[in-house]
């Protein structure tokens, strides 16, 4: 091992009571250790490349609706290749268009962003970063990849029903969603749609309280709350955000299945289908209910699930670009306590996505005011990141430059932000591409840079010491950054101009014309960067059987504990006692020493070597 | 960092629990913290569909029939009798919880069957109160006493209440079983388990004080 296990042998057997009673490999078969493992480190790398999958079709969609709308006329054979009746004669069908935004939302922001992100990264780092052993309850670690997966296969069922998937938007507002007569998508899709989530619920709980209970009590001797990597603390935050948030979706999705199926009226009142007052099955009228109490409910959840998408990409790109720079993080506590403080506001904003839905507007300003009060802790975390590079002596890996662009994306989305957490402001632009622009900056373009990151970064903790290889990564970081402004930096001109989201087709619309060939310019941007991503697919699955192996056990020169065990990943982390932690993690260009592993203790310094080993690149 | 040094000693220094609790139990904290989330949910759309209603049921009227007692007119004497069930059961467990600190099976066992008996014929009064409701015409699309809301309303909350009930019997024979079998006086943390299943009973009941006070008193 380098120099980071001197400390390793000298504290045996401190407690971790029962975790320490089988730190040796367990006997395992290819059930137990590929599919149904209860390793913190295979369940992660599960997550990812469920993840990955789930990506692909996600965004797959959104170039086909790209297609759409840069050549509304034009007729794609693929349509009908792909979609069958719904894309006949290679004209997407325009019920199957809001199917198709209503998956990309859906798979995009909850199987991707969520389960694919953090599910992932919080499940690798956090018994490594913290020096656990594993998580808290590997058995329920287990559970919640199983419950996604089933979440994911009913998902993807719901792709092939006959009248097509849930098209309400990945908001399901009723009563577009509550009424199975109202679309067709509105049928079983949706059905399956509520089934999905329910079943991604309890995954979510599954995995957050075990995220919570790990983080709390697990941590090696020495490591305070305070020593904990940025990582950590983000993870940490997040899983908080969705056991406190997903169970209020989950009353919501009952509601709304009671609704749908049982005939009563919670989202519904005064409902007249093709003239026809809609009744229940007793006779009444249906009625006494209000959409407007989904939207509460569901954006209760809604809003703090950005801060779910959002986090674990900060919490990593701070540790990037510490460990990177080589450079103490800026501000340590701001950081913290910026993280505490956009967990507590990210509870208290939701109804800033509902300025538009006849909510009493002295409500609007209160909300406003938190939204607007949460650009300043963002604004630390900003200043900070950019202060941490500030001067520093750069190693621009691809997880660096990711990182980087994750700050520029984050100031670039944040901005609109600001703009449209003004009722004033955003009643103008609700419902139009800006939004689109600005949440797709802001929070699915970034956070997907910090999924970019974390993969690049921490691969060879995933993969047994083997590392993605660096130029495919660079020419995939280039392709995506430019590509990634190119598609969302003109929406802003769209949704100025009053362009709405959700539309099929603007030809019957003249305010609309102009903005043909700006559509083409973004459509074309957008196959680009899908196909750019295929880069990253190669590069993933290539080096997962080939890749370079990592000349040092510590390839980035990181002080966190995850560096500190074995290149080959075993069931218990570390083949000796856990390390014991003597100091913060962004030690770096202390005292003459590049950087100092948290396993080191003052009176150890000058065993360690000053120099570590870097890639060569 | 020399204070970080002086936290590292104490207990959030790491290398043990800060709050002194095993990690199963903290688990159970956070979960009861999840599942107040989703009753919460519940709850705050019952009064926000009951507030925007122009009237809604009385329930010393809606609620006022007791088994075995016809027509005669007892407002909300049966619901009191149901919550003093499902109390005492709560009560009940937390001595089978005494008796587990104290590693004595039987005692546990006693005290467990109580638990379980109580949370059966609470299960078993709301199925009365149900049934005497719906068959004299009310249910989650019409009643005699208010508006649909107030059917539709108690009926799923109240069944989501009652399924909570339900899980926590299921918990509850499980836990009885596992003492019965010595399974739990093996084990290294004793009757811990005991106390887990006991966390989310005491949940469930308090989550009835409040269902009891939205439907039954207010």
């Amino acid at each position: 091992m380098a120099s980071t296990d001197i400390n390793i042998d000298a504290h045996e057997g401190h407690g971790h009571d029962h975790h320490d009673d089988h730190h040796h490999e367990h006997e395992t078969n290819f059930v137990t250790h590929y599919i149904f493992s209860q390793d913190h480190k295979m369940i992660s790398k599960q997550f990812l490349i469920t993840g990955i999958i789930w990506a692909i079709i996600g965004v797959g969609f959104s170039v086909l609706f790209r297609l759409q709308l840069g050549w509304p006329d034009e007729s794609f054979p693929i349509f009908e290749y792909l979609l069958g009746k719904w894309g006949a004669g290679g004209k997407l069908d325009a019920e199957f268009y809001y199917a198709l935004v209503t998956m990309h939302g859906t798979i995009m922001v909850f199987f991707v962003l969520t389960a694919g992100l953090s599910g992932t990264f919080s499940n690798l780092l956090i018994p490594l970063q913290c020096g656990a052993r594993d998580m808290a309850s590997p058995f329920m670690n287990m559970l919640s990849y199983w419950f996604f997966f089933a979440a994911g296969v009913v998902m993807f069922i719901s792709l092939f029903v006959q009248t097509g998937p849930a098209s309400g938007g990945w908001t399901a507002y009723p009563p577009l969603s509550a009424l199975q007569s109202t679309s067709s998508g509105s049928g079983l899709g949706m059905t399956l749609w509520l089934t999905s989530m329910s079943l991604f619920i309890v995954s979510s709980l599954l995995g957050g309280l075990n995220y919570v209970a790990t983080v709390l009590n697990m941590r090696t001797k020495g490591m305070t709350m305070m020593r904990m990597p940025l990582t950590i603390w983000a993870f940490f935050f997040t899983a908080v955000l969705g056991v406190l948030s997903f169970p209020v979706l989950l009353s919501a999705c009952i509601l709304l299945i009671f609704d749908r199926h049982f005939g009563t009226a919670f989202y519904l009142s005064d409902i007249f289908i093709n003239g026809e007052p809609l009744r229940n099955a007793a006779g009444q009228l249906v009625e006494g209910g209000s959409p407007i109490l989904y939207q509460h409910l569901f954006w209760f959840l809604g809003h703090p699930e950005v801060y779910i998408v959002i986090l674990p990409a900060m919490g990593m790109v701070s540790h990037i670009l510490a460990t990177n720079a080589k450079k103490p993080i800026f501000g340590y506590h701001a950081m913290v306590y910026s993280i505490m403080a956009i967990t507590i506001l990210g509870f208290l904003v939701w109804a800033h996505h509902m300025f538009v839905s006849g909510m009493n507007p002295f409500v609007g300003s209160v909300f406003t005011l938190f939204t607007l009060l949460i650009a300043v802790p963002s604004a630390v975390k900003v200043f900070n990141w950019i202060t941490t590079i500030w001067r520093g002596n750069i190693n621009f890996t691809p997880a660096m430059m990711f990182s980087i662009g994750f700050v520029s994306l984050f100031i670039s989305g944040g901005l609109t932000g600001i703009v449209l957490g003004n009722p004033a402001l955003d009643i103008g632009y609700h419902d139009t591409y800006y939004v689109i622009a600005h949440f797709h900056i802001v929070m699915a373009m970034a956070a997907g840079y910090g999924l970019f990151a974390g993969v690049y970064h921490w691969f060879p903790k995933m993969f047994d010491g083997r590392m993605m290889n660096n130029n495919l990564g660079y020419i995939h970081f280039w392709i995506t950054f430019i590509g990634s402004y190119c598609i969302f930096w003109p929406m802003h001109y769209l949704g100025e101009a009053g362009v709405p989201r959700r539309y099929f087709s603007f030809a019957e619309f003249n305010f609309a014309n102009g903005f043909e060939d700006l559509n083409v310019f973004i459509s074309v941007a957008s196959i680009v960067v899908f196909f750019a991503q295929f880069l990253f697919v190669i590069n993933f699955f290539y080096s997962i059987l080939n890749g370079k192996r990592m000349r040092s056990l510590n390839p980035w020169g990181s002080n966190s504990l995850e560096w500190t065990t074995g290149a080959k990943g075993i069931h218990g982390n570390w083949e000796g006692a856990i390390p014991e932690v003597h100091r913060w993690p962004y030690d770096f260009g202390k005292d003459g020493y590049e950087h100092i592993p948290q396993t080191v203790a003052d009176k150890d310094l000058k065993e360690i070597k000053t120099s570590e080993r870097l890639p060569s690149r | 960092m020399a204070s970080e040094n002086a936290v590292a000693q104490g207990d959030w220094g790491g290398g043990k629990s800060p709050f002194n609790v095993s990690y199963g139990k903290l688990m159970m904290w956070y979960f009861l913290l999840s599942d107040a989330f989703t009753f919460s949910a519940l709850l705050i759309s019952y009064g926000a569909i009951r507030f925007s209603s122009p009237y809604w049921a009385d329930p010393n009227v809606a609620f006022s029939k007791m088994p075995f007692m016809g027509d005669a007119n007892v407002p909300l004497g049966f619901v009191s009798i149901m919550t003093f069930i499902l109390i005492l059961s709560s009560v009940f467990v937390v001595l089978a919880v005494i008796e587990g600190h104290r590693e004595n099976k039987a005692g546990v066992m006693k005290w467990m069957l109580g638990g379980i008996i109580g949370g059966i014929a609470f299960l078993g009064c709301q199925a009365w109160e149900w049934t005497h409701l719906i068959s004299h015409g009310n249910n989650i699309w019409e009643n005699h006493y208010g508006p649909q809301a107030f059917g539709m309303l108690f009926f799923l909350i109240t069944g989501f209440h009652g399924f909570h009930v339900f899980s926590g019997i299921c918990l509850n024979i499980w836990a009885f079983v596992n003492s019965a079998n010595g399974e739990f006086g093996r084990r290294k943390n004793g009757y811990e388990m005991i106390e887990k299943v006991g966390l989310y009973w005491h949940f469930v009941d308090l989550v009835w004080v409040f269902v009891f006070l939205a439907f039954y008193l207010l």
